[in-house]
């Protein structure tokens, strides 16, 4: 039995603060297929081609039949946990502190074994199922846990070292005024995020959503505005201190290409909410987050940005907003490499067009906003770096992976 | 007129003779700007970002950039700002003759007229009652109008709703007269703009821009402090920058009183 989660009690003053620390995290290229698959939440292993074994660890020549032709593919991920151990003594700065540590091997049903992080809830012999994470260095681990569901699973404190769980952490919503702002409030108060920040800019300008908004349960209003270095860093002061878990929902959606813009003033507007604005957010949030990365249940955990599919491939359509998500895109790219000694993860979410006014007139499928929310809090629970939101985002994303240049002139329409 | 006359203004002003009033809000990003409908262009908000702080970017000094829109906080509209405006000679702020920067002002005020009513129009008898009080407007003086709409919290000095902003301002008749009849050198406001807040539905639609640009006359808006003048007497200093072919300034406005009568 999990014990469940208890809210976290105030921080003693006099104690120094837990440093973050990361397990040990280099990874041949070949088992960063692990990395790719662990990303996503999937379950993948190399599969020979030749003679169809699994293999596991990730190998670059086939241990049976020698054959180097080695992809991953999705993998059933059922086993059993033959043995299991507890580690008590480790001369591993990350691990010493996390004593003791339970480990065990897991016979898969389609033939490997596998060393893995175990949950508190699956003993030995009995029947498991394996996941792919990230542990808190970013790196791909196997994690093993009890086939079926049990009462607090996800509390578990193994499994907390690779998750970014909203509960009971303190979230920051950096826009409040858009139907996606709005869906992350009720969604972080509905899962027991213990405050959650709204950022709402210009409050002198009323918005759709307004009264709706402020009486959420555990959502305090607060001045930000993306644009506005000033106001992000008066923000990062009143609360940067105490934010757990950022999500990005500034967003700058207008349609159209390059050339049929007059001037680059809106395309300005679009690099300031998006670009300049993840800089100036990461700026002032990221020191105090990447210190706090270790910092107890309410450690800092993550920042989630938002992002439009069309980061990947740009749809002509969309041409200068798609030109100003790539530039987010890579930005976020830069941060996760920056975040990663602190233990906080870089999340990005990826969705196709949205219901919402700035798509009116894009036909379906398109991604309520609910849904988003929905979304992003399953990826923290789980721990995801990469999501993909809706049958939009997830077509791209399979097309990109197959062929980029198709995609390219197939988005030129 | 002599060099005398000057050297005793100057004179004036650093005793204190001359009292210097500033009329110009602090340029900082909280402030309104006007808002239109999201599918047009936006005039962008004042935004600073330091170049150095004695810090690695620069050991032993400070300095910032900063970007913002022609007609950001107070600001100065030129006549080519308006359609009406656009083929007038010298009609963008650096061409306007320098001397233009200067003059005279008449300050109605209307502040307990506008208390509690947001779309309070000043008309041609509000005028007309002033000057039965004040005496006739100069010619060339600037009609500067004080609503006190300069000490409302931000929601309320912009006043939007879901019909749109509701603000103080001028009706079209009593633009026009002013124009025609008193020869004014422009139209100053507390507000974000020159005309009312709903004034897109009058006719013509923002009038205070329609005939004022269209006759070459010039706009102030955003003003601060103007019950600390007097309704006549004030003499306004109002010199935007030299942008060229600008259609307006961000400026400092100050407006010169005098105190004690030697």
């Amino acid at each position: 039995m999990t014990e469940p989660l208890t809210p976290p009690k105030r921080k003693n003053p006099l104690k120094k603060t837990r440093g973050p620390l990361n397990p040990q995290g280099a990874r041949s290229r070949t088992a960063h297929g692990l990395t790719m698959a662990a990303t996503e939440g999937r379950f993948a292993l190399q599969r020979c081609s030749d003679c169809g074994i699994v293999v596991y660890p990730p190998r670059d020549a086939c241990p049976t039949c020698l054959s180097p032709r080695l992809p991953y593919q999705e993998a059933d991920a059922r086993g059993v946990l033959v043995a299991e151990t507890t580690v008590r003594v480790s001369t591993d700065p990350y691990f010493r502190e996390r004593m003791p540590w339970r480990v065990g091997t897991v016979r898969l049903d389609i033939g490997p074994v596998l060393v893995a992080h175990l949950h508190g809830d699956l003993k030995e012999g009995e029947p498991a199922r394996l996941e792919l994470k990230l542990d808190k260095g970013g790196a791909p681990v196997v994690f093993a846990l009890p086939d079926k569901d049990t009462p607090h699973m996800q509390d578990d404190p193994q499994l907390r070292e690779m998750t970014c769980d909203p509960t009971f952490r303190r979230v920051l919503i950096t826009d409040g005024c858009t139907p996606v702002g709005q869906a992350m409030a009720r969604a972080f108060s509905a899962v027991g995020s213990s405050i959650v920040f709204v950022g709402v800019a210009q409050a002198w300008k009323p918005f759709q959503g307004m009264d709706a908004l402020r009486a959420i349960e555990r959502v305090e209003i607060v001045p930000f505005d993306i644009t506005d270095t000033e106001s992000v860093i008066e923000q990062a002061e009143q609360n940067g201190g105490r934010i757990d878990i950022i999500i990005n929902t500034a967003e700058h959606i207008r349609a159209g290409g390059i050339i049929e813009r007059r001037g680059i003033g809106v395309a300005r507007e679009e690099m300031d909410v998006r670009y300049f604005g993840l800089m100036r957010l990461a700026q002032a949030f990221g020191p105090a987050m990447r210190f706090r990365g270790a910092d107890g249940v309410n450690s800092a955990t993550a920042i989630v940005n938002l992002l439009s599919v069309y980061a990947l491939m740009n749809w002509p359509v969309y041409g200068a907003y798609s030109a100003a998500e790539a530039a987010c895109l890579s930005a976020t790219q830069s941060l996760r490499a920056e975040l990663r000694p602190g233990g906080v993860r870089m999340v990005n979410v990826f969705f196709g067009p949205l219901e919402t006014e700035w798509f009116q007139a894009v036909p379906p499928p398109k991604v309520v906003p609910s849904a988003l929310a929905r979304a992003v809090i399953d990826a923290l629970k789980r721990g995801l770096e990469d999501v993909f939101v809706g049958d939009v985002a997830e077509d791209v994303r399979a097309r990109l992976a197959v062929n980029p240049k198709a995609l390219e002139r197939e988005l030129a329409g | 007129m002599s060099a005398s006359t000057l050297f005793e203004l100057a004179r004036g002003v650093a005793s204190g003779a001359i009292r210097v009033v500033d009329l110009t809000q602090t340029l900082a990003p909280e402030f309104p700007t006007i808002i239109l409908p999201p599918e047009f262009g936006q005039c962008a908000p004042f935004r600073l970002e330091e170049i150095s702080h004695y810090d690695e970017r620069g050991p032993a000094w400070y300095w910032n950039n900063f970007t913002m829109g022609e007609h950001t906080g107070t600001h100065f509209d030129a006549p080519i700002h308006w359609m009406s405006g656009k083929d007038l000679a010298d009609n963008a702020v650096d061409t306007i003759p320098v001397r233009n920067f200067i003059a005279p002002a008449a300050v109605i005020d209307c502040s307990k007229a506008a208390a509690g009513e947001p779309d309070f129009l000043m008309t041609v008898a509000t005028v007309e009652a002033w000057e039965r009080e004040h005496g006739r407007i100069e010619r060339g003086s600037w009609l500067l109008l004080r609503t006190d709409w300069s000490k409302k919290p931000y929601a309320d000095y912009a006043g939007l709703r879901e019909d749109g902003a509701h603000t103080p301002g001028p009706s079209p008749d009593v633009v026009k007269w002013l124009v025609e009849e008193r020869d004014v050198h422009g139209f100053g406001t507390e507000t974000i703009g020159t005309d009312a807040g709903q004034a897109q539905h009058f006719n013509p639609p923002f009038p205070a821009h329609f005939y004022m640009h269209g006759r070459g006359r010039y706009g102030l808006q955003c003003l601060t402090n103007l019950d600390q003048l007097p309704p006549k007497g004030a003499v306004i200093i109002a010199a935007p920058l030299k942008i060229k072919h600008g259609s307006g300034s961000p400026l400092r406005v100050l407006a010169l009183i005098c105190e004690a009568r030697t």
